[in-house]
């Protein structure tokens, strides 16, 4: 990943390059899938269309070209982003002035813009115009589907584990199991996880609550059989006969769609490995839900049960129905 | 891994083994999370009961596996035997896999990284196993086990999406980590595979079929207590401009809530015995 070599001192520059802006921002034009172009940009395609065209670009939204020209949105990123009048050329498909024969090297503004680019990249899809960009690329799945199996093909958005460039590389975020994965291609593997900062995929499931999957769940006996993770290798199985009924999360500022909440349960001859075997489970806490909303209320702030005192056998009874199940036999380890 | 030759599988008895339908399997591409059966397994009749129900043309079958097909076999049948070879291999893998002598093979290629890495972020790129959600053929294709975060994950490529996950069946990785506990792997920290000590009991107690003992070990220390393992796992918290998630952060509460409860759970038990 390009990293800025060293700040701009000269902050001042900035304010003079840049075309004020109207401060409004419109919708984003949606032709991102204009396919590959090999080299440069052609009179045809924008800067932007084309760097969102490259493999590996396939996450990027199009930032408005507006958004850009107003230095508010920018301010601040002149100090991270060396040559920023001249990637900011770039980027906008602005003439260079005569004088850019300064620049050694067309890649190092190259470096530049892209760096530019992927810093206002993470500012714009925060914005509502941005987060209505990224929502239509989420809905087409232009992200991928979460690798969990029990996640059963839940969309993803791209996240940052920080919001400086050169830290890490981008990662996905699911919102039914709360976590996040490595992008399966490699060709990601360049994409600062900046680009899209560490904020972006919370506000999005915020701002879009009916994509979120809900913090409780219910396992539906009717529809247990066939909600069966996966696909089958050759036979398929047409299933999804019954539609289960509509779903409310009473926090209006939750997640409101229905989660998938089975959790895996390790068996060895068909039987649920015990906890307490040295290699029983220990993780499963990590992808639980309750059964109801109220059952959050029973954990105080510090992470605590509020009241203690609870039968052992019926608890563990209780999350094992939550377990995923196959073929319900007793525990042999 | 794609066009691994025969010299990588551990024990190479035959000389002329390259020729064989088994190596030829092998390599073939989208089998590599297969391990070799060794030929004496597959000849003793005992470790295939009940096989010949689930396999049409079962005894063609199963000499086209081992190489004693008879040559002049017409074309036409010998396509579709070879659906049933591959079915029959399958499941005759499933059973080796879990005898000492399988699942020392599979722990060779583990320790080689064949089956991948896990894509949880916080996992470390923790070495996988694979697994199948049901032991039944022709229901679910093979999904990847992480010992770190215990949870199951889709094949990234999607010639292992259409593998049967029957081949390597619902227990393949759970009695590994019991037969090799000190593989298990810690739920922080970096990858590191050490070296393996079969746990012998658990051995002859899985495979009483298998007559010859595993390879002997090397002495290392019996490993400690897993009771408390999940208090050191990472997670991930989601946040927005630096303020977790009010729904989010009250979840994975709980869930942690529900971990310190197993962790008292099983150190009470610990405490007794
Ligand atoms: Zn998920
Ligand atoms: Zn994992």
């Amino acid at each position: 990943m390009s990293r800025p070599t060293e700040g701009n001192e000269d902050e001042v520059e900035l304010a003079e390059e840049v075309i004020s802006g109207n401060g409004e921002i419109d919708e984003v034009m949606e032709e991102v899938e204009e396919g590959y172009t090999s080299s440069t940009p052609t009179s045809t395609l924008t800067w932007i269309s084309w760097f969102c065209s490259l493999p590996g670009h396939e996450y990027f939204s199009e930032v408005a070209e507006d958004f850009i020209e107003d230095d508010f949105n920018l301010t601040g990123l002149n100090t991270m982003v060396p040559f920023w009048k001249e990637a900011m050329e770039m980027v906008l498909d602005v003439e260079p002035d005569e004088d850019s024969s300064r620049i050694p090297d067309v890649s190092i503004v190259e470096a530049s813009a892209e760096l530019l680019y992927g810093l206002v990249h993470q500012r714009y899809i925060l914005t509502r115009a941005g987060l209505q960009s990224m929502v239509e690329k989420y809905e087409s799945a232009a992200f991928g589907i979460c690798p969990r199996v029990y996640c059963v093909g839940c969309n993803v958005v791209p996240c940052g584990r920080s919001d400086l460039p050169g830290i890490d590389t981008v990662k996905l975020y699911c919102p039914n199991c709360n976590d996040i994965y490595a992008p399966p291609s490699s060709r990601f593997q360049g994409v600062d996880g900046a680009f899209f900062g560490t904020t972006f995929a919370h506000l999005f499931f915020q701002t879009y609550r009916e994509l979120a999957p809900a913090p409780f769940y219910k396992l539906s006996l009717s529809a247990d059989s066939s909600l069966s993770p996966g696909r089958s290798p050759l036979s398929d199985s047409g299933n999804s006969t019954s539609r289960p009924s509509p779903f409310v999360n009473p926090n209006p500022h939750g997640g409101q769609k229905r989660p998938e909440g089975r959790v895996y349960s390790p068996r060895v001859y068909g039987f649920k490995v015990s906890e307490q075997a040295k290699s029983g489970p220990r993780m499963q806490w990590l992808r639980l839900r309750p059964q109801s909303p109220d059952e959050l209320d029973l954990v105080d702030w510090r992470g605590r049960w509020i009241d203690d005192e609870y039968d052992d056998v019926d608890e563990v009874d209780e999350e094992d129905r939550r377990m995923e199940d196959f073929d319900p036999v007793g525990d042999l380890f | 891994m794609l066009g691994r030759t025969v010299e990588d599988v551990s024990s190479g008895s035959d000389s002329d083994y390259s020729n064989s339908w088994i190596s030829w399997f092998l390599s073939s591409k989208g089998n590599e999370y297969f391990c070799e059966v060794d030929e004496d397994y597959i000849l003793d009749r005992f470790n295939l009961t009940g096989l010949n129900n689930e396999v049409s043309n079962y005894g063609q079958a199963l000499d086209l596996i081992t190489d004693n097909l008879d040559d002049d076999i017409q074309d036409e049948l010998r396509g579709a035997l070879d659906v049933q070879a591959r079915l029959l291999y399958g499941l005759i893998h499933a059973r080796w896999i879990v005898t000492a002598r399988g699942l020392a093979k599979m722990l060779e290629k583990y320790k080689r990284v064949e089956f991948g890495r896990c894509p949880r972020v916080l996992c470390q790129s923790q070495p996988l196993l694979p697994v199948g959600l049901s032991d039944i053929p022709y229901e679910k294709s093979v999904k990847l086990y992480c010992g770190r975060c215990e949870d199951v994950y889709s094949p990234k490529s999607s010639r292992h999406g259409s593998i049967d996950g029957a081949y390597f069946g619902t227990s393949f990785p759970h009695l590994f980590f019991m037969v090799y506990p000190n593989l298990i792997p810690p739920k922080v920290g970096p990858i590191e595979i050490p070296p393996t000590r079969p746990h012998e009991s658990e051995v002859n107690k899985r495979n009483r079929r298998t007559r010859e003992e595993p390879e002997n070990p090397e002495n290392v220390t019996e490993p400690g207590s897993t009771a408390a393992a999940a208090l050191k796992a990472d997670r991930y918290r989601p946040r927005i401009y630096g303020f977790q998630v009010h729904e989010i952060a009250k979840l994975q509460r709980w869930q942690e809530a529900v971990r310190d409860r197993q962790v008292s759970r099983l150190e009470a038990l610990e405490d007794l015995s």
